[in-house]
């Protein structure tokens, strides 16, 4: 299931509700993506500074975005046997500790469960029409892809 | 001149570009992608500047992925975008 929205979502109702009625759901598997207060490319991990982030907000391409979520989580069930799957993702303003996206997968299986929520998170970061701009003390800057999120979904290639 | 294609720009592109989304009516010397970039570029220093580097612009023609040499037909929807930073 995909939900593209601008509200939260309750971690343990949707994590509740995957499996639930299903026993031969042997394991539930999930990701959560949380906004940080500071940014890699402002250089490094030091907090304060250059690095901070105040907030970020999330833009999309209506129709297109759930139209790749789709796609990413028909692939995830083509390769793994999935009870059931769910991706949430959130838009619009956003601030440190606020949740941005939910992945979660149910299969009877641990490994299934795990290796196609890993799948899905990486697959999403490369395909998924999202961008990302933050507030900073040196005003708004959009959000840089990273070469390392490519490398990562290669290796499902 | 033939039926317009729809424009949509996302991110900085839209930033830079000035406005979300506009209808053009592509001149028919325009039949992929590459042809509609450069076309773009010609309009104005905005497009020109926002779509000067390749390497940093998306294009999906109606909600698809492609490549520089897709065609581009009349009432198709196209969307110009930076890499996607989402997750």
């Amino acid at each position: 299931m995909i939900r593209v929205q601008r509200e939260d979502f309750d971690i343990g109702r949707e994590l509740d509700k995957l499996a639930a009625g299903d026993h031969t759901v042997g394991g539930v598997a999930s990701f959560i993506g949380l906004v940080r207060d500071f940014n890699l490319q402002g250089g490094g991990l030091q907090r304060g500074g250059a690095d901070r982030v105040s907030a970020m907000t999330l833009e999309h391409y209506p129709g297109m975005t759930e139209r790749k979520l789709a796609e990413i989580e028909a692939e995830a069930n083509r390769r793994w046997p999935l009870s059931a799957s769910l991706i949430i993702h959130r838009y619009g303003r956003l601030e440190p500790g606020d949740r941005i996206v939910l992945v979660a997968t149910a299969s009877p299986h641990r490994e299934a469960a795990l290796a196609a929520c890993h799948f899905l998170i990486d697959w999403l970061k490369t395909d998924a029409p999202f961008w990302k701009s933050e507030e900073t003390p040196e005003g708004e800057r959009w959000v840089e892809a990273r070469a390392a999120d490519d490398t990562a979904k290669s290796r499902w290639d | 001149m033939s039926a317009p294609v729809k424009l949509l720009y996302f991110a900085w592109l839209r930033a830079r570009i000035g406005h979300a989304e506009e209808e053009v009516a592509l001149p028919s010397d325009v039949r992929d992608v590459a042809g509609l970039l450069e076309w773009l570029r010609g309009r104005g220093p905005r497009y020109a500047e926002a779509l000067r580097d390749l390497s940093v612009i998306r294009v999906a023609v109606n909600q698809d992925y492609v490549g520089l040499a897709h065609p581009v037909r009349a009432s198709d929807e196209i969307a110009i975008f930076p890499p996607v930073t989402g997750g």
